[in-house]
């Protein structure tokens, strides 16, 4: 294998169908990597040799029959574990499900076994999604390896970790607020947040389903385009999921940015902070601009308000949705003298903090009397951040802007207080309450050698503007070129 | 305290609905946590919203219709084996009515 373990997904396939390398030869050897690298990473919950060195036997066998074989045959890939994987333990990195084997797959997972990819294994995440340091993990901290004492990011920060080290080619994470945009931004790669009801959400553990997507992750803007062609689509089971075409994401990547007009949210910018962010932002809008697209001005007046928008809401959803786990039907169970005190003692225990703290947040926002103060006011906020968006894109065809205000920050900098934690998805959380797409894709690196992310965002459903833009900057200030330097 | 957002006591209330338990110091952790975060979120206080409608959906969509069909669902046993408890074909849990 020329590359290992660098070659691209497309690469792998190639070789695969080829017959120049087996599928069992390509998994053993990431299979081999995992775990020699997962002790200094925590990337990984479960890796699952059995099954993925069965499935690549499959891959080589439908090969040797002379069967067709799927976009993504002999791909190794890395499963965010808050995706049901049937027979594979599914977690979300919560003691509450710790021992969890779910009894059927997600749509996604179905859609990766019929496209011939490869399961390695489960990534590392905050519980329930809900972070964005992967510090909330019950397990381990997952390290970045651009530097180990630096957050991955989260909550897909196991995934984005595990494509950015050469663990896996691919990934999938989920994004509530900026789930694969974050980490994706922190450990220099690219993730796509598709527009919501894009992709089916059957199989994911819910966290809120109001802004819930699946995300693909890669270290190549080619590469999550495809994963997203594969992913991408109607499922009857997700009755959010849209009914309607998907696009030819991996053709887009070829169709460059000449007369598209970027919408740059200018006062933003101008207020970033961090130098080295904004150099990164400028590099890629003159990438963007040298292609032939035009750069326009646009505002969203009401982002500023999506920190507390989107932590009323997604927490009141979560508050709900996460109801379910009672000790009763899967899962932990501490028992108590009586059903209630089963309920209080397991959840008490099978909980973290950040779980229990949100938990509390989303009920009390929508508890008796505070309903319309808080729930109410911030679903009609998120009117205004909606309209935002509708009123730039009347003007602009993306909206750009940096995906995090920093780089990665040091591993414990902001535990010790949530609220400051919050604050750091100032720019993921505005067009996850809008449901639209955004794409994370790197624009450089700062002084000090961290991954640098930008963000677009499209209208709905209009994911392959994301993929068109997106390689235009991966070609003219990506990172394809470095790797991360904790790895050596 | 006077100014506190929200109070110890409801915590503990909030807790009771959640079906969480607390002890007293993490009740304390949490009242000051939220207190922090429900300052913050006042300055939503600032937009005049009464009459803006809300968006509970971001992307407009129907619930969708399909034909009423049997379909084969999961085996029992193997959603049973995932329970803490079992008996007779269904889930066990601790007794919630005396029988006489």
């Amino acid at each position: 294998m020329s590359d290992f373990p660098w070659q691209s997904a497309f690469e792998i396939r190639e070789q695969v169908a080829g017959g120049a390398a087996s599928a069992v030869d390509v998994t053993r050897a990431y299979l081999a990597r995992a775990e020699a690298l997962n002790p200094k990473l925590s990337c990984f919950l479960t890796i699952d040799h059995e099954g993925a060195l069965s499935a690549a036997a499959q891959v080589d066998r439908a090969r040797e029959a002379g069967e067709d074989l799927g976009p993504l045959a002999g791909v190794p890939i890395a499963l965010k574990d808050n995706l049901c994987t049937r027979g594979v333990r599914t977690t979300c990195a919560s003691q509450i499900l710790g021992d969890y084997i779910p009894p059927y797959d997600a749509h996604v997972v179905q859609a990766l076994r019929a496209s011939g990819a490869v399961i390695l294994g489960k990534t590392n995440l905050d519980e329930f999604a809900m972070g964005s340091s992967n510090e909330n993990s019950s397990f381990a901290d997952v390290h970045n390896p651009w530097a180990l004492d630096r957050a991955p990011g989260g909550s897909s920060g196991g995934s984005a970790c595990a494509a950015a080290a050469g663990l896996a080619p691919l990934a999938l994470g989920s994004d509530t607020g900026g789930s694969v945009r974050q980490p994706a931004a922190f450990c220099g790669i690219t993730a796509i947040k598709p527009t919501y009801g894009r992709v089916s959400r059957y199989g994911l553990v819910a966290f809120a389903s109001s802004l819930d997507q699946i995300g693909p992750m890669a270290r190549s803007v080619r590469e999550a385009s495809q994963l997203l062609d594969v992913i991408a689509g109607h499922d009857r089971r997700d009755a959010t999921s849209a009914d309607r075409e998907t696009g030819d994401y991996v053709a887009a990547c070829d169709r460059g940015v000449k007369g598209l007009r970027v919408g740059v949210v200018r006062d933003l910018l101008d207020g970033l902070q961090d130098a080295d962010v904004r150099a990164g932002v400028e590099a890629a809008l003159s990438a963007l601009e040298k292609q032939g697209a035009t750069l326009v001005d646009v505002s969203l007046p009401h982002a500023k308000h999506a920190v507390s928008v989107y932590y009323l809401i997604a927490t009141a959803e979560a508050s709900s949705n996460l109801a379910r786990f009672d000790g009763i039907r899967y899962g932990l169970r501490v028992p108590g003298k009586d059903l209630t005190e089963t309920y209080t003692k397991t959840r008490a225990q099978g909980f973290g903090p950040e779980v229990r703290r949100r938990i509390m947040l989303g009920t009390y926002a929508l508890s008796a009397g505070y309903y319309d103060a808080f729930y109410l006011k911030a679903q009609r906020v998120r009117t205004l951040i909606r309209r935002d968006y509708d009123t730039a894109f009347e003007s602009c065809d993306l909206v750009c802007t940096p995906t995090t205000p920093t780089p990665a920050f040091a591993l414990g900098e902001k535990t010790s207080n949530p609220l400051e934690m919050y604050l750091a998805d100032i720019f993921t959380l505005p067009p996850s309450l809008a449901g639209l797409a955004a794409i994370s894709t790197p624009c450089g690196l700062s002084a000090s050698g961290l991954p640098i992310g930008l963000q677009l965002v499209a209208p709905p459903f209009e994911e392959e503007l994301l993929c068109s833009a997106g390689q235009v900057v991966e070609d003219g200030c990506g990172l394809l070129e470095s790797r991360p330097a904790a790895l050596d | 305290m006077a100014d506190a957002k929200i109070t110890l006591e409801q915590v503990l209330h909030v807790a009771k609905l959640a079906r969480l338990t607390l002890s007293d110091d993490e009740a304390r952790q949490m009242q000051e946590q939220l207190d922090a975060i429900l300052g913050y979120m006042e300055g939503l206080d600032e937009l005049d919203v009464s009459d803006v409608p809300p968006t509970f959906h971001s992307i407009p969509m129907d619930a969708p219709m399909r034909p009423d069909v049997p379909e084969r669902c999961s085996d029992r046993s193997e959603i049973l084996a995932q329970a803490p408890e079992s008996e007779a074909g269904g889930f066990a849990v601790p007794l919630v009515l005396e029988v006489e």
